[in-house]
């Protein structure tokens, strides 16, 4: 049973490679929102097949779905092609990129193994949570339990950065109840400076 | 002819088993995967399908900006207020701590403390995304584009 | 040297994603763009640190008892009897990566808006339209 999930593996890795690439030279921004939301459900199925079922969940809902949704609401407002690009700044970005994936590659022989139980990063606080968890919270779901209890505080400061982001969406755009007006007004009107009441003010 | 029957028909139906899933993922998140992220966004998802299908006006008269609005920041003053709760809650002589559950029920041994403070912060993390993912699609759909779609 | 580059062969599609996304961030002009190409980055990024989490003949980290059970039967010797005979994912990298992922979709979000006014003021989102824009205004020419 094991070759058969190795396989899959492979198969979702080369989907993603290929996606990826589709991405850097596709210019219709339609064809690439909706390659990013393919992206993301791809990455979903493997994390499915990492073991990583609250991830995988929280990525299809949050990445193949808000983010397409928001994608494809801010390239209908904005524009549908992007230019092509120069030479010398694909050069430019190509060579930089060569060196830093040069540099994480010369880093890959000190990562841990993969799928090894006894590696530094599984080896600690990973397994005490799991060993503690019935004993101190007595919650199934070990994610939730670490999530919630171990590093509520985290999450209470996510959840606060994601009411300052909708917050900081609305006071660029507007709460959405606005009347439609007929486009060009809102673009031309200058902002007027402020005079000072008549007959009255400091004196 | 209307030309849109079908996804009228067919989401008529599919919204509320979808906010309904929605609520079966904030509640089953202690036992498997699931939680008040995920279940923020589901909910947040059937009503953006409602407003796609049935218009911008339909949409905000079902769920008004302004209940959007309160949702975040309730979502947001029901997290940080389970925190204050348990500093208050401590015992005295207890070490006080924030966000520390199990000051909020005698029963130390089943735990259930933890059990009710997890379920509170879910719910309040529920609140809050739901609100903050509608709230910027609001936001982007209000806007009027530069050009029609037929000038592109 | 290969063996060990074997052994650790997931990191080596997922740095070739990650850097596909940065090429992205930095070749395009287009805004929209290249916001799309740091979220494949952001992606492939947890993609990195799950596939660390993974543990060869593992499960989801649910502990699966028996429902009903575990009041019967002392907590302390089942939990730890439990978490030791079947092996887990490890749930840390989990949490973070859950709380990166919110996070990201918010910063998506702020980032959107950011170009939405940019291209209602200045009619465009390429940033060599914008740089021109910009430069033209502060040395005084006609624009």
């Amino acid at each position: 049973m094991t070759d058969l999930t190795q396989y899959l593996d492979y198969a979702l890795i080369g989907m993603l490679l290929a996606v990826a690439f589709a991405i850097v030279r596709l210019r219709n921004l339609f064809a690439v929102v909706m390659l990013m939301g393919v992206y993301s459900l791809l990455c979903a199925a493997w994390f499915v097949s990492l073991d990583a079922v609250d991830v995988a969940f929280t990525e299809a809902a949050v990445g193949a779905g808000i983010s397409t949704v928001l994608l494809l609401a801010a390239m209908l407002l904005t524009a549908r092609e992007a230019e092509p690009t120069k030479p010398p700044r694909h050069w430019a970005a190509l060579a930089v990129v060569v060196a830093a994936g040069a540099a994480l590659l010369y880093a890959v022989p000190d990562m841990p193994v993969y799928g090894d139980p006894q590696s530094a990063a599984n080896a600690y606080v990973g397994r005490d949570y799991l060993e503690q968890t019935p004993n101190e919270i007595a919650v199934p779901n070990i994610v939730t339990a670490v999530l919630a209890s171990y590093r509520g505080f985290d999450t209470l400061g996510e959840t606060m950065v994601i009411f300052t982001a909708g917050l900081g969406v609305m006071l660029m755009l507007g709460f959405g109840n606005r009347k439609r007006e007929p486009k060009g007004k809102q673009a031309a009107k200058p902002v007027k400076p402020v005079k000072p009441a008549k007959g009255e003010g400091a004196p | 002819m209307n030309p849109h029957l079908i996804l009228r028909v067919v989401s008529k139906l599919l919204i509320p088993i979808i906010v309904l899933f929605g609520f079966y993922v904030q509640f089953h998140g202690d036992f498997g995967p699931g939680g008040g992220f995920q279940a923020g966004v589901i909910v947040a998802v059937g009503v953006i399908l409602y407003a796609l299908i049935f218009g911008m006006e339909e949409a905000r008269r079902a769920v008004p900006p302004a209940v959007v609005r309160y949702g975040m920041a309730a979502g947001v003053l029901l997290f940080a207020g389970v925190g204050v709760a348990t500093l208050l809650m401590n015992g005295v002589g207890e070490p006080v701590n924030f966000l520390d559950y199990d000051a909020l029920h005698t029963d130390q041994g089943h735990h259930t403390g933890q059990h009710y403070g997890i379920l509170l912060i879910e719910l309040g993390v529920l609140f809050t995304v739901a609100s903050v993912m509608l709230a910027i699609f609001y936001a982007f759909a209000g806007r009027i584009p530069d050009l029609p779609d037929e000038d592109w | 040297m290969l063996d060990i580059l074997l052994e650790r062969f997931n990191y080596i599609p997922i740095i070739l994603l990650m850097m596909t996304g940065l090429y992205v961030v930095f070749a395009t002009g287009n805004l929209v763009k290249r916001l799309v190409g740091l979220s494949l980055f952001q992606t492939s990024v947890f993609l990195l640190y799950i596939t660390m989490a993974k543990v060869f003949g593992g499960q989801p980290p649910i502990i699966a008892e028996a429902h009903g059970e575990d009041h019967a039967v002392a907590a302390a010797g089942h939990g730890a009897a439990a978490a030791e005979a079947v092996l887990y994912s490890n749930p840390l990298p989990h949490v973070l990566i859950l709380t990166a992922i919110v996070v990201g979709v918010a910063t998506l979000a702020v980032g959107l808006a950011l170009v939405v006014r940019i291209r209602e003021a200045y009619g465009s989102i390429e940033d060599d339209a914008l740089n021109t824009a910009d430069y033209s205004r502060d040395t005084g020419a006609a624009g």
